[in-house]
C-alpha cells in the first residue's frame, strides 16, 4: 500500500529524515499527517473518505480533540500515532497507534503494516491521556524523584537496584538526568491535568528543573 | 575469618534454597534449617540439582561441586544453629511467626551471631524488636532467583549497630553478592517501585486503555525492558501480586499499591499466570522460567 506524507511544522515523532518519510508518494492510500500542526491539517483536509487510513501525529492530546467524539461510538479511518520519546533523547522505535471505539479494522491494519514495514514497533491503545507508556512510566519517575528526596537510597543505589534487580537498561534517576527533568515535568503535568490523578503531579525535583528552564529562558 | 563463618538459612523454600546455594558457593559452611526434615532434604536435593546443571554448563567442575556440597548440612533441630555466625531467615511473610523464630534462635545462638531477614515487605525494626538482639539484626533482601541474582537490598533497623551492619555487608560481598543500602521502609527499593508499577499496568487493562499484549509491546519497545509488566506478573504469579499488594498497601496506604479489582477476579478464576497456563497472557506449557 502506498502512502503520502503531509508535514505541518516540526515533528516530535520524525524530527529528522526517515525512510518512511522518504518513501512517500504524491497520491497514496494512506495519508500520514506529521508535525505539530497535524491535527489542524486533518481538520482542513477536504476528502477524508478517500483514504484507507489517515494517521495523525499526536502530542499529549487525545485524537478526539481533532476528530470530535460522540456517545462513545466515534471511529472511522482516522488513527492517531506518536513515537515514544523521552525529552532530549531521539524517538524510540515504538509507535503508539491510537484507535477509537469504532475505528475501521482495515485502517488499523494499514497503520500497523505501514510502520512495521519501516522497522518500527507498534502497540495499539485506546484514545486516553498518556496512552500506554507515559501512563505507566510517569508515576514511576515521580515516585523515584520523591523517594530520592526522602532519602530511601542514594540516586546511584536506586538506579543500580532497578538495573540489577529488574534488568532495566537504566535506572530512573539516570534516565531522567539524561533525557531532561523539565521535559518530564511537561509531560507528567499534561497527564495530571487530564486525569487528575496525584500520581502524575510533577515531583518537586521536576518542578525545580522546570523553573530553572524558565529562568534561563 | 568470614570464610570460615557458618551461615545458617532458616526456611527451605525457593528463597531459602537459593540463599543457601549462594552461601555455600561463596565458601561458607552452610546449614539449612526448617521445622520439617523432609523439607530440608528436598532443599538440599534442589541444591544438588542446581549445581549438577552448573557442571553440565561448564560453570563448575564436579570436584568443585563436591567441595561446595561438603560444606552443606541440614537440620530440623534449631539447637544446631548454635554454630552459625550469621542466620538469614527466609520463611513466609508473617511478622509474628518470624518473631517467634528469631526469639528461638536468640536462645540457642551465641551473642556474636548476626541475624538477618530476607523479608521484602515487613519492617526490619519490627522483626528485630522480637528477636532479642535488635542491635545485631539487618535486612538482607535477596532477589528471586537468589542463586542467579547478585543484588541484595540491605537495610538496617532503627537499633542496628553500625558495626553489625558493616559485618553483614562484608559477609554479603564475601558471598559474591552486590549489596545496596536502603532504608527500612516498606518494599525497600524494588518492591516499592515494582508493585505499584505492575498495578498500574493492570489498571490500564481494567480501563480498556490497551490489551495486555499491547502493553508489553509498548514497554519493551519504548524502554528496552526485557519483559513487559504483564509477562512479569504472569511469571511472578497473580496470587503473589495480591499478597504483595496487601503487604505494601497495608503499611503505606498508597493508592497505587492497592490491589486492583481485576487482579482479585483473576485469582478467583484461577488465572494465576504461567503456573496455571493462563494469566494476562496464555501459555501452552507451565514450564518454569529459565533453564
Amino acid at each position: 500500500m502506498v502512502h503520502s506524507v503531509t508535514r505541518s511544522g516540526p515533528s516530535r515523532s520524525f524530527p529528522a529524515a526517515h525512510p518512511l518519510l522518504d518513501a512517500a508518494a504524491a497520491d497514496g492510500d494512506i495519508l500520514v499527517l506529521v508535525g505539530h500542526g497535524a491535527g489542524l491539517a486533518y481538520t482542513a483536509l477536504a476528502e477524508k473518505a478517500r483514504y484507507t487510513a489517515i494517521l495523525v501525529e499526536l502530542g499529549t492530546e487525545c485524537l478526539g480533540v481533532h476528530t470530535g467524539e460522540g456517545r462513545g461510538e466515534e471511529g472511522s479511518n482516522v488513527l492517531g500515532f506518536a513515537r515514544f520519546c523521552l525529552g532530549k533523547a531521539p524517538p524510540s522505535d515504538l509507535v503508539e497507534i491510537v484507535r477509537q471505539p469504532r475505528t475501521r479494522p482495515d485502517a488499523l491494519d494499514a497503520a500497523r503494516s505501514l510502520f512495521e514495514a519501516y522497522d518500527l514497533k507498534t502497540a495499539v491503545c485506546g484514545d486516553f491521556p498518556g496512552r500506554i507508556v507515559d501512563r505507566l512510566v510517569r508515576p514511576y519517575y515521580n515516585a523515584a524523584l520523591n523517594r530520592l528526596d526522602s532519602k530511601l537510597a542514594s540516586a546511584s543505589d536506586m538506579d543500580l537496584t532497578l538495573r540489577l534487580g529488574l534488568g532495566y537498561p537504566e535506572g530512573p534517576i539516570e534516565l531522567l538526568e539524561r533525557t531532561g527533568l523539565a521535559d518530564h515535568h511537561d509531560v507528567t503535568l499534561a497527564v495530571y491535568q487530564a486525569l487528575g490523578d496525584p500520581a502524575y503531579a510533577p515531583a518537586r525535583r521536576a518542578q525545580v528543573a522546570k523553573a530553572g528552564q524558565r529562568r534561563e529562558g | 575469618m568470614n570464610e570460615r563463618m557458618t551461615v545458617g538459612v532458616a526456611g527451605s523454600g525457593t528463597m531459602g534454597t537459593g540463599i543457601a546455594i549462594v552461601a555455600a558457593r561463596g565458601g561458607f559452611p552452610t546449614i539449612v534449617f526448617d521445622v520439617e526434615r523432609s523439607r530440608v532434604d528436598a532443599s538440599i536435593a534442589q541444591m544438588k540439582a542446581f549445581f549438577g546443571k552448573s557442571v553440565q554448563r561448564g560453570k563448575l567442575t564436579s570436584d568443585q561441586v563436591d567441595e561446595i556440597m561438603s560444606r552443606v548440612s541440614g537440620t530440623s533441630d534449631i539447637a544446631q544453629m548454635a554454630r552459625c555466625g550469621l542466620v538469614i531467615e527466609a520463611i513466609f511473610e508473617e511478622l509474628e511467626i518470624k518473631g517467634r523464630l528469631f526469639s528461638s534462635l536468640n536462645e540457642v545462638c551465641p551473642p556474636t551471631t548476626l541475624f538477618a531477614s530476607n523479608t521484602s515487605t515487613l519492617s526490619i525494626t519490627e522483626i528485630a524488636a522480637r528477636s532479642g538482639r535488635d542491635d545485631r539484626f539487618v535486612g538482607m533482601h535477596f532477589c528471586l532467583p537468589a542463586q542467579l541474582m547478585k543484588l541484595v537490598e540491605m537495610a538496617p533497623g532503627l537499633n542496628t549497630s553500625p558495626k553489625s551492619f558493616e559485618q553483614a555487608w562484608q559477609l554479603c560481598e564475601a558471598m559474591g553478592q552486590r549489596p545496596v543500602k536502603t532504608q527500612d521502609e516498606p518494599g525497600f527499593i524494588l518492591n516499592y517501585f515494582l508493585v505499584p508499577f505492575n498495578n498500574d499496568a493492570i489498571r490500564l487493562v481494567e480501563a480498556r486503555v490497551a490489551e495486555p499484549v499491547e502493553i508489553d509491546k509498548a514497554i519493551k519497545g519504548a524502554l528496552g525492558y526485557a519483559m513487559g509488566p504483564m509477562e512479569l506478573l504472569d511469571l511472578v504469579g497473580l496470587d503473589t501480586q495480591v499478597l504483595l499488594c496487601e503487604a505494601l498497601h497495608g503499611v503505606t496506604h498508597e493508592p497505587r499499591a492497592a490491589c486492583p479489582p481485576l487482579l482479585r477476579r483473576m485469582v478467583a478464576a484461577k488465572r494465576l499466570g504461567r503456573k496455571t497456563k493462563r494469566g494476562f497472557l496464555s501459555y501452552e506449557t507451565a514450564a518454569i522460567f529459565g533453564a
